[in-house]
């Protein structure tokens, strides 16, 4: 018996041999004997009856679809056991192309680990009863709901809180890439990858928030001894720090893995480069004032919201090969309702000034403080209606916060280019082949699922407001003056005496103050 | 019978993964995530290098055996790029300006062909052109950024200038969007996984390129000596190094480059050190390497004349008792910067060649033995440069936290930009402060 499944098994090899061959160029000897071998062999087979996966194939051979198929279909099966090519562990599909719809590929490409139901035990018996459908929405909804009543929570809490909940979002979207990236390369048994890629992300981290530390606690830092050494030498600490996980890296280099290690580097670093730099702009704007974190994150999430009630509704013409279910009504639909969302929300929130202003350290209270005289945009101001909209609402002006105009280019590019991102995301995800980043919020996939959009969006309200609104920090360029050489400074000094005198800002009266 | 089962199975086995390695890499849909996992056995041939050797070197070396006219035209290839160095140096600052610009859009290029090969995306619609253009977009960006700090002055003049300088960022990131929506646009069905890699590809090798070669035209602008003390120190450690290791080579230094040894680097490091100290002492006296770069309006050109620094002006350093005896004087007049250069070629030594493992670590991961083939006998140009990158990064940091302080020009441009109210803040904070510290006196309205 032995000697006739080894034969049957070299018959198997051959057949599967003979599949690959037609698309090689040259064909091993034994091609053209395989077919009546393999009939042959499969009816001696079929007589004992072994349900051995020889037998089913050979059942499938003879009765199913062509060799290729079968070939395709099973070769999974095949590596698993063993049988066919022992020592590769190619879990990746050999199926070709990429499907539309998730749903259809789910059956036959190979599987990353099922996805576990995260659903709380809770929602699950409440929805017990609703069809598989109305269950996905329902748990869709309560979701989203439970999400923005968490939001609004956190703005109440303040500041400190919120820089907390973006450090803790962005160590999260960091962890489930690095974790596809690791699913994609099988690298969980590489040395030292996810110390690795967690020291970077910690070096990054440790650049980014000591120049921030630097820049607001300035005066905090000044006092302390240590603080001050540290943040003197900084660029050079974190320097030091990053070189150390560089060649920590090349001395981690396997001679057999070497194209693996260079693969995840690079992913890690443009992992870094999303995720950390703009996790930091975030917490940039959000100093600059509460208002211009919350409304652009507002105004995204309500394009999501309003351009997929708009599709739901009214949805007809797709907009985009990449992500079917969008359509342009919900697109242009999504776009006048942000607007006009954006408007009403920034009217409501620069009448409080816990909104509007910048955030700061306070030394004595040792706190942070939202306290301060609004700035020129968050206070009310008479606009005159042009003739064309005046005829329909009846007023010849209207009183508005100039920060509501902001909020329309705001809106505006929320809504227009803010679904690039989520283009984006989503071609990565088919890429790749996976349904959802993660699977940490139930209904809705990972945290980078809910957060795509929002980077594009961070990185253009700082742009915006460095360009736009405001110019450089004051605090810092006194910081940086103070670090000159005493010339330098006198010529600084000299020059912008001149300069304010030239533009009649310094008189002389002020001068002698 | 049994021996003939058991060899046809070897046999078919053997055959079958031959031809199931052919038959992916011949493939070009999305086999690309099975051939990465599959290990580094199945990278597709790279079409064998051309040889660039020009006609006069061939005629003039045919004569001798193949090991040495390898030799020769290393060496003879060698002396050319130092005397180009020279050539260039003589010229001034803005050829090599220019010059590193130039190297850095040949590196992009050799790193992005290398990309293609691996990739076979030749015939992927838009990514050549998407690669150039953020090329493109990241140099705007770098470079807007140099032309506002140094050459205020200049851009004052110039009203378009003004508004280019005062929404730079602004401009520089919706020239970027631009190119990020042509690439969300351009995702062909087939093809998003390559596409994605060549996307992170791209960016990876502009972080690398782009940014270092800034820093390095920022060094230039400190001054012309930190731009070449550095680069002369790595280079003189690829020298010495690679002399030490052939001449006493014996204990192999890492697995990844098998021929340097630990002869080679310790003997290279101390070598380095002493002509970084040497070639810092040359340097240091004049005036044409010494001063920062600066635009004049009036000339309209570059000039490096100011009065040096104290790190350029000789000090009587006293010598600790031993180094009394041996070289039997009591002080030593070195300039401060020798003393920086050592730092210097320290880190030149001992970490500079961690770019090079790096390089060749890669060139191993996707099985090239150069990147290009640019220069006859060393390979393209970034085999060259590869050291060099983390030591510009160096020196930069090593700038901004050690020897100087922000770029003075930098600070009053900004000031200027302030609000009238702030710029009045300020001016009393800076007034108080200097009086405070004696640097202006009370009476004294210069």
């Amino acid at each position: 018996m032995s000697n006739l499944t080894a034969f049957l098994f070299v018959l198997v090899e051959a057949s599967a041999l003979k599949v690959l061959c037609k698309q090689c160029f040259k064909c091993i000897h034994g091609c053209e004997e395989t077919d009546e071998a393999i009939s042959e062999a499969a009816e001696l087979r079929m007589e004992h009856s072994e349900d051995s996966v020889m037998v089913l194939l050979m059942r499938e051979l003879l009765s199913g679809p062509g060799l290729d198929e079968v070939v395709l279909l099973r070769s999974e099966e095949w590596c698993s056991q063993g049988l066919l090519f022992p020592k590769e562990s190619e879990s990746e599909a050999k199926i070709d192309g990429e499907t539309a719809s998730d749903s259809e590929s789910r059956a036959e490409a190979a599987p990353p680990p099922a996805s576990i139901d995260d659903t709380p035990e809770v929602l699950n018996r409440a929805l017990s009863n609703l069809s598989s459908r109305w269950k996905n929405w329902w748990v869709r909804g309560i979701l989203t709901l439970a999400m923005i009543a968490f939001f609004f929570i956190i703005i109440y809490l303040g500041p400190m809180v919120l820089m907390m909940i973006v450090m803790c979002v962005q160590i999260k979207c960091f962890h489930e890439i690095i974790t596809i990236g690791y699913n994609v390369y099988h690298s969980y048994d590489l040395p030292w990858f996810r110390t690795l890629s967690w020291y970077f992300l910690l070096c990054v981290n440790y650049f980014f928030y000591g120049e921030t530390v630097t820049d607001y606690f300035f005066t905090l830092v000044q006092r302390e001894e240590p603080l001050r050494i540290l943040s003197k030498y900084h660029r050079f600490i974190s320097f030091t720090l990053y070189l150390t996980g560089f060649c920590m890296f090349v001395l981690s280099l396997v001679k057999k893995h070497y194209r693996l290690q260079f693969y995840m580097f690079g992913w890690t670093h443009v992992t870094l480069l999303i995720v950390v730099t703009q996790s930091h702009l975030v917490i940039h704007n959000l100093f600059e004032g509460m208002i211009w974190f919350i409304v652009p994150i507002s105004c995204v999430i309500c394009n999501d919201i309003m351009a997929y009630m708009f599709g739901f509704f009214f949805g007809r013409t797709p907009l985009i090969k990449l992500s079917p279910k969008k359509t342009w009504e919900g697109f242009i639909g999504g776009f006048f309702a942000t607007v006009v969302f954006g408007l009403l929300l920034s009217y409501v929130m620069s009448g409080y000034r816990c909104f509007v202003c910048p955030v700061e350290y306070n030394n004595d209270t040792n706190s942070f403080t939202v306290d301060c005289e609004p700035s020129d945009l968050f206070r009310l101001q008479e606009y005159n209606i042009p003739g064309v909209v005046q005829s329909i609402v009846g007023w010849k002006t209207v009183r508005m916060y100039p920060f509501q105009i902001h909020s329309i280019a705001l809106s505006t590019f929320a809504s227009l280019i803010g679904p690039f991102g989520g283009f984006f995301a989503s071609g990565f995800k088919r890429a790749f082949k996976i349904k959802d980043f993660a699977n940490t919020i139930p209904g809705h996939g990972g945290i980078m699922d809910r957060f795509d959009c929002q980077y594009l969006m961070a990185t253009f309200v700082n742009v915006y407001i460095a360009s736009f609104i405001r110019g450089p920090n004051p605090s810092k360029l006194i910081q940086q003056f103070l670090t000159l050489r005493p010339d330098q400074q006198l010529h600084i000094f000299n020059t912008l005496k001149s300069h304010l005198t030239d533009k009649g800002i310094l008189t002389s009266a002020l001068e002698d103050e | 019978m049994d021996l003939w089962l058991c060899e046809m199975a070897l046999a078919a086995l053997q055959c079958a993964q031959q031809c199931a390695q052919q038959v992916r890499e011949t493939d070009i849909d999305d086999r690309y995530g099975d051939l990465d996992a599959r290990g580094d056995s199945d990278v597709p041939e790279i079409p064998p290098s051309s040889d660039r050797t020009p006609e006069i070197l061939k005629k003039a070396l045919s004569g001798l055996s193949s090991r040495w006219k390898n030799w020769w035209i290393r060496g003879i290839l060698t002396l050319t790029m130092i005397s180009l160095f020279f050539l260039i140096i003589y010229m001034g600052s803005f050829m090599l300006m220019l010059l590193v610009l130039g190297i850095q859009v040949k590196c992009f290029h050799e790193i992005i062909t290398i990309g293609y090969r691996v990739y076979h995306s030749y015939d992927l619609p838009w990514f050549r052109t998407l690669s150039w253009y953020f090329l493109l977009c990241v140099n705007y960006f770098f470079y807007g950024e140099t032309v506002a700090d140094y050459f205020a002055t200049f851009v004052q003049r110039e009203e378009q200038l003004q508004f280019l300088i005062r929404y730079h960022r602004f401009i520089s990131f919706a020239l970027y969007l631009a190119g990020f929506c042509m690439f969300v646009l351009s995702l062909v069905k087939k093809h998003y996984r390559l596409q994605f890699y060549m996307f992170a590809w791209t960016h990876v090798t502009l972080l690398i390129t782009v940014t270092q070669s800034h820093l390095v035209i920022q060094n230039l602008f400190e001054g012309m000596i930190w731009f070449l003390v550095p680069i002369s120190s790595v280079i003189c450690n690829d020298i010495t190094a690679y002399l030490f290791g052939f001449f006493f080579g014996r204990t192999p230094l890492i697995k990844l480059s098998p021929k340097k040894t630990w002869e080679g680097f310790i003997g290279g490091f101390f070598s380095t050190v002493i002509f970084g100290f040497i070639a810092a002492y040359v340097l240091s006296k004049h005036q044409y390497f010494v001063c920062p770069v600066e635009y004049r309006s009036d000339v309209n050109s570059f000039v490096t004349e100011c009065e040096p620094s104290e790190l350029f002006r000789l000090q009587s350093y006293s010598l600790p008792p031993f180094l009394r005896a041996v070289l039997r004087r009591d002080t030593v007049s070195m300039y401060p910067f020798q003393i920086h250069s050592i730092a210097l070629s320290t880190f030149a030594s001992l970490i500079g060649p961690f770019g090079g493992f790096f390089a060749s670590g890669f060139k191993r991961a996707f099985k090239i033995k150069d990147f290009a083939n640019t220069i006859p006998g060393h390979g393209g140009i970034m085999d060259r440069f590869d050291c060099q990158y983390l030591m510009a990064t160096f020196v930069h940091v090593y700038i901004t936290s050690f020897i100087r302080g922000p770029n003075p020009s930098k600070v009053l441009q900004q000031l200027l930009v302030l609000q009238p109210e702030q710029q009045l803040n300020i001016y009393r904070t800076l007034k108080t402060h200097l009086i405070e510290k004696g640097i202006l006196q009370p009476t004294l309205k210069a």
